[in-house]
């Protein structure tokens, strides 16, 4: 698989991504793209899932290492599996988060994956977090990462309304995706989202020619 | 070091004793380039059909410009309902696949259970994740549980992805036409190993790498599990 590998940053699989998560009036909503590569040149899947399920209503989804991602999550799932049976209660949103966080301040020296956390708890409502790759951890009311979110950071930052409802939301995160994946190479693909709210979870799929048409396409 | 009478078990973990010995050899070598590991320079692919899935690979094995072996086994078997197509370095297959087999074995005696496809997979990764990808095996896991039939390809630095139809090896683009163009999902068998077939048959005539025979492999729901061996026509 040589050829496949030129000279880039990530060892093996990358999810070369955009990934963001939205609040929302109730919920959040949590997206990404569905691609990933090899070398930053080579499709190694159009269809891949980085939308991970740590516990009932909280998610979060993978940049970076494809491999050192699934390593984390599953290491991840364990934990606040471990701990919300020692509590008797589902784990808070900001338990999850720092789990991830732990696992990847602690071994930063080998790992490259950054995560974005979202969900529900009784106690915070809706929540966004992101660990990026060094393991810094902070909390925001909408965060975009992975390398197709540079090209957004505009839309987001413009088109962002604190209290959205869940179809404006929505329609925010397939806009922001969309825009991303346009001209982003390594994104692409369909638009995975999660929509979590206090009554449970719901996936969305839009598929690519589903998707919204900008000018120039 | 033991006699070379006496059979020693050998330590737990992995021995880097060699990279010290290698790196003295790149001295003393003229070109200072150790010599290149064994590849399969392959083609594999593997689609999931209605009833099954159906593996599929070359049977080439190259020592850089010389075919070495016109007949090796790459579709291994990991239990009686799940096979394993192996791409990268040939020893590190048949090692990773034989360790999983022996795994897979001793955990079917003790819980009395049939195992299953998630399980392979899950001590595939784990063990390929632990070693950073200094094992180099690229590999289509597919099999039938009771939970259904299963097609899962395991990367070198431990990445997992859950397919309907994958390839891999040097002639995986060669491959991947022909799948792409013609996978459906819930295929009869027939149809599905002539995809296959043909897929493998596409990477022999478009890679240097991969040739003579195609060797197919059924895991199948109902029937018993079959490894057919067709002869390539020229």
């Amino acid at each position: 698989m040589e050829k496949h590998y030129a000279d880039s940053q990530t060892k093996g699989v990358s999810t070369g991504t955009t990934i963001l998560a939205v609040t929302f009036d109730g919920g959040v909503i949590i997206g990404s793209d569905s691609r990933a590569s090899i070398g930053g040149e080579y499709v190694s899947s159009k269809t891949i899932n980085k939308l991970i399920q740590l516990h009932d209503q909280i998610f979060c989804c993978i940049a970076g290492s494809l491999a050192d991602a699934q390593a984390i999550t599953k290491a991840a799932k364990f934990h606040l599996s471990f701990h919300s049976v020692q509590m008797e209660n589902p784990p808070l949103v900001m338990a999850a988060a720092s789990v991830l966080k732990e696992l990847c301040y602690k071994n930063k020296e080998e790992l490259q994956a950054g995560f974005i956390t979202a969900g529900w708890d009784r106690k915070k409502g809706p929540q966004v977090y992101v660990v990026s790759l060094g393991g810094m951890l902070i909390s925001q009311p909408f965060t975009i990462a992975g390398s197709g979110s540079t090209f957004i950071y505009g839309y987001t930052d413009a088109k962002y309304k604190p209290n959205m409802t869940r179809e404006e939301c929505q329609q925010f995160a397939i806009n922001a995706l969309t825009l991303a994946m346009g001209r982003d190479n390594v994104s692409g693909g369909v638009v995975h989202l999660v929509v979590i709210t206090e009554k449970g979870v719901e996936h969305v799929v839009v598929p690519g020619d589903k998707l919204p048409k900008f000018h120039d396409e | 070091m033991a006699l070379s009478t006496v059979l020693e078990t050998p330590v737990a973990g992995f021995d880097f004793e060699n990279a010290a010995r290698n790196a003295a050899l790149e001295g003393l070598l003229e070109k200072g380039q150790a010599p290149k590991p064994l590849k399969t320079g392959t083609t594999i692919a593997g689609v999931v059909f209605k009833d099954g899935v159906v593996l599929g690979a070359d049977t080439r094995a190259t020592s850089s410009e010389v075919v070495a072996d016109k007949m090796c086994a790459k579709i291994h078997y990991i239990a009686p309902n799940i096979y394993c197509c192996g791409a990268g370095t040939a020893a590190d297959t048949e090692k990773t696949t034989d360790l999983l087999s022996s795994n897979l074995t001793i955990f079917s005696l003790n819980s009395g259970r049939n195992p299953r496809v998630v399980m392979a997979i899950n001590i595939l990764q784990d063990m390929l994740y632990r070693y950073k990808g200094h094992i180099g095996a690229n590999l289509i896991l597919g099999g039938v549980d009771c939970t259904g039939n299963h097609l899962y390809t395991v990367g070198p630095y431990g990445s997992v992805n859950k397919v309907p139809y994958l390839s891999m090896g040097s002639g995986d683009l060669a491959a991947l036409g022909i799948l792409e163009d013609r996978f459906k999902s819930d295929m009869q068998l027939e149809e599905a190993k002539d995809l296959v077939r043909d897929a493998i048959h596409a990477g022999i005539m478009c890679d240097l790498g991969s040739g003579n025979n195609i060797d197919i492999c059924l895991t199948r729901r109902k029937g018993n599990t079959s490894t057919v061996q067709a002869q390539h026509q020229f």
